[in-house]
């Protein structure tokens, strides 16, 4: 198979990396979750990361978001005050690092929220921690978050757990965003939504990025999410990056054999 | 070498009931406890004459304490004359030879359930106070070992967030006695169930306090000049009870916290908490050279 | 005259691994364009004339050559760019415009054509104020302008989107059959809009179903044959 032509490094763009990856390998026992991956994710992009099930995307957002760390590899955000690989941050700053400068949206609203307090409150807990101490300010930072994530605030004060599949991932976005986070991170945000509701969710996503400009990462398996979300893309497969290219090139133009049978699988 | 030489006499029990390897155990707690004001100190928690739940953890500590020269003061939710205060106080004099007293002018010792005193506390008094659950994240979560994590963590979102939620439920903060607040500006406790009345007492004083639950097998102090700031919100002030105009029936002493004793009529008598000082305030009124010490209180309000 | 873009012996075939083929598409086109020039790619269908746009804007990667863009900092090579550097040159100076319109679904009409202004720093009013401009200017009804375009019609759509397509002026656009669906009205705004951006020293490069549309915009033109599309081959 006869390669494209390789692509070379940056010239026009002058600024750095807001997340650079490198030589990411993690194995559980005898299974590679993840063999030498690496991943650039410049300022205002949106990088999709797509691939079926056991490609090791999620362990990769995993990585990204400090809940793991691998065997080899080196992690660095382009943000102030951090320096060095992550992946060596001590466990009290990681965990500030998490709470505070990163976003993360789960597949499974259960994973990322509380289900039993309020949803105000779950977006006042990150504020919290953040060191928010004024309660009209937690109402309020509260109110605006619920609001860019497009959620009702009229049941801002609606515990998760009485609220649909798509209000609960409105509620897991605004908990992301409250902290105006340089890096979002998005793990399946519409699998298993219904198709309709899926479509807002994407739209206020993208509405979101395009007001913001916040540095998103989603990981999906499912094409048409990374289609209408991503600039780039990165397709894996078995733990390895197969193919990485700009979203319409990955689609239009896949060159890698797998590339192509998930791209053509599209029904 | 004889046996008389290389052993002590026998003895029916130790001094301060309890023995030697007990108090080593202790004190290196309550040492460990100072050293790091308001983290929970696991600690070996002994069997004595009490069941648990009345009090064992701060026996505990008092007897590990205790000297001959010490003067002992035991209160119950104010009260020097309940049962159990008694009963405790008679116990700590038996086992060590130390005085008792009702005065807490004249106190060095001073064991708790529930309340601490009016007249302020000073260098040379420690200050024990009994607590039934001294975890303050147990409404958050229930599971021990994540809870210890949490405090390592300084994880204590989840806990300021029950009581924003308390304010968007009822408008205020509900937490009556035991006011989770955070010592030293690092680790938070439950000052045990003393009235909000009481926390402001425990901020910056002179006096040391150690807190030990005996059936939870853990205790926690807060050495002199520490800061504890109950967990508030900027624009929430912190409110204690409304007591500051209340006048006691039996004594006529006002500004204090006060017991309600509720009347046949359904109305309700006030009387002072701090009985010996109602008791030292009528004394005072018939003659008697009884002195009143100073209050962190003053005209109902902290002074 | 001032190069824009330079294409050496660019060369593209598909490689479809499932079915152990080669597709090619073109092999060696080689052109100059400078700003302010309009080329017209002509050729039977199928012969690879939309391919050679989506090449160029690197929609398709191609095999080997070199598509040398002029920046005014110097010349990039598309052909081998960084993702992200394309990204940033379509962003700013190349355009190019289609007859699908990726629609999202609560974007009204004027906000999907305001849309380039602002990510260029316009203020959200000034931008809504030109957008509007050029919906009325290709014909889109005025009440439409706050609805959804996933509602409108095929032609309606294509107003919206080209509209949006050519608001801002780049340094090259890229133009597939842009007039298809459109009725004569807005094909005539969209040849007054191309007139006024070529004018404005915009290169463009553009497959026309009709020619005639914008035969006096026509500086040259490059005809594709078959005789730059070689034979598939088996892999």
């Amino acid at each position: 198979m006869t390669q494209a032509l390789s692509l070379l490094p940056p010239q026009l763009m002058t600024t750095p990396p807001l997340l650079t990856m490198t030589g990411v390998s993690r194995r559980y026992g005898d299974v590679v979750a993840l063999q030498d991956v690496s991943a650039l994710v410049y300022p205002g992009e949106v990088l999709g990361i797509v691939g079926e099930s056991g490609s090791g995307k999620s362990t990769l957002l995993r990585m990204m978001n400090l809940e793991d760390t691998p065997d080899t590899g080196d992690y660095r955000l382009a943000l102030p005050d951090l320096d060095g690989n992550l992946f060596g941050l001590d466990r009290f700053a990681r965990r500030m690092l998490c709470a505070t400068r990163i976003g993360i949206v789960y597949q499974n609203p259960h994973q990322g929220l509380l289900m039993q307090h309020t949803s105000s409150g779950n977006v006042a807990e990150r504020l919290l921690i953040a060191g928010e101490r004024s309660f009209a300010n937690l109402r309020a930072r509260g109110r605006t978050a619920l609001e860019a994530s497009e959620f009702p605030l009229d049941r801002m004060d609606a515990r998760p757990i009485e609220l649909s599949g798509g209000m609960q991932q409105r509620v897991q976005l605004a908990k992301a965003i409250a902290l105006e986070p340089a890096l979002l991170l998005l793990d399946e945000p519409t699998t298993g939504l219904d198709v309709s509701v899926q479509a807002l969710v994407l739209d206020t996503l993208k509405r979101l990025q395009r007001d913001r400009a916040i540095t998103m990462v989603i990981v999906s398996h499912d094409l048409g999410v990374i289609r209408t979300m991503a600039d780039r893309v990165m397709v894996m497969r078995r733990g390895r990056v197969v193919e990485q290219g700009l979203s319409d090139q990955i689609f239009q133009d896949p060159q890698h054999e797998y590339t192509q049978q998930l791209v053509h699988a599209k029904l | 070498m004889s046996i008389a030489q290389l052993t002590k006499a026998w003895q029916p029990m130790s001094y301060g009931f309890l023995d030697a390897s007990a108090k080593r155990e202790l004190r290196r707690k309550m040492l460990k406890a100072i050293a790091v004001p308001g983290c929970q100190m696991p600690y070996a928690s002994r069997e004595v004459p009490m069941a648990r739940g009345w009090g064992t953890g701060g026996l505990q500590v008092t007897l590990t304490l205790l000297k001959p020269s010490s003067v002992v003061k035991v209160i119950d939710q104010g009260a020097d004359d309940s049962v159990n205060a008694a009963s405790i106080r008679s116990f700590l004099s038996k086992v060590s030879g130390a005085a008792e007293t009702w005065d807490t002018l004249d106190a060095s010792l001073i064991q708790s359930r529930h309340r601490i005193p009016e007249e302020r506390l000073h260098a040379g008094q420690i200050l024990v106070l009994q607590v039934p659950n001294p975890e303050p994240l147990r409404p958050v979560e229930p599971n021990m070992s994540i809870a210890r994590q949490m405090h390592a963590d300084a994880d204590y979102g989840r806990l300021w967030l029950i009581l924003y939620e308390q304010i968007v439920r009822s408008g205020r903060i509900m937490e009556g006695a035991a006011y989770p607040s955070l010592v030293n500006g690092r680790h938070v406790m439950t000052p045990s169930p003393i009235p909000r009345w009481d926390v402001p007492k425990l901020h910056m004083a002179q006096h040391l306090t150690f807190l030990s639950a005996g059936r939870e097998k853990r205790l926690y102090a807060v050495p002199p000049f520490t800061k504890v700031e109950p967990l508030v919100f900027s624009d929430v002030p912190f409110k204690v009870e409304d007591h500051g105009a209340l006048t006691c029936h039996r004594s006529g002493v006002n500004g204090f916290y006060m017991n309600e004793i509720p009347q046949g009529d359904g109305g309700s008598a006030f009387e002072l908490s701090d009985s010996h000082l109602g008791i030292k305030a009528i004394r005072q009124a018939e003659g008697e050279a009884d002195q009143i010490g100073a209050t962190w209180y003053q005209n109902g309000h902290l002074a | 005259m001032t190069p824009v873009l330079q294409v050496q012996n660019l060369c593209k075939h598909f490689e479809m691994h499932h079915l152990g083929q080669r597709l090619m598409a073109f092999d060696g086109i080689s052109f100059a364009l400078n700003a302010g020039e309009f080329l017209l790619l002509r050729g039977p269908n199928g012969v690879g004339k939309s391919t050679l746009l989506r090449t160029l804007y690197r929609s398709y990667l191609p095999r080997a050559g070199h598509i040398w863009y002029h920046t005014t900092e110097g010349r990039i090579d598309l052909a081998r760019a960084a993702d992200v550097d394309i990204s940033l040159l379509r962003r700013r100076e190349i355009g190019f415009v289609t007859q699908f319109l990726i629609a999202r679904p609560r974007v009204a009409a004027e906000d999907i054509v305001a849309e380039p202004l602002r990510r260029a720093g316009v203020a959200a009013a000034d931008a809504l104020k030109e957008a509007r401009r050029w919906l009325e200017e290709f014909g889109v009804k005025r009440d439409l302008w706050r609805a959804y375009p996933t509602t409108f019609s095929g032609g309606e759509q294509q107003k919206v989107n080209l509209a949006r397509a050519l608001i801002l002026p780049q340094r090259l656009l890229l133009l597939d059959e842009p007039t298809a669906s459109l009725d004569v009205g807005a094909r005539a705004a969209l040849v007054r809009r191309l007139g006024d951006l070529k004018a404005q020293g915009v290169a463009m490069i553009g497959v026309f179903h009709h020619p005639g549309d914008v035969a006096d915009l026509i500086d040259r033109d490059i005809e594709l044959t078959t005789s730059e599309v070689s034979e598939d081959v088996a892999l």
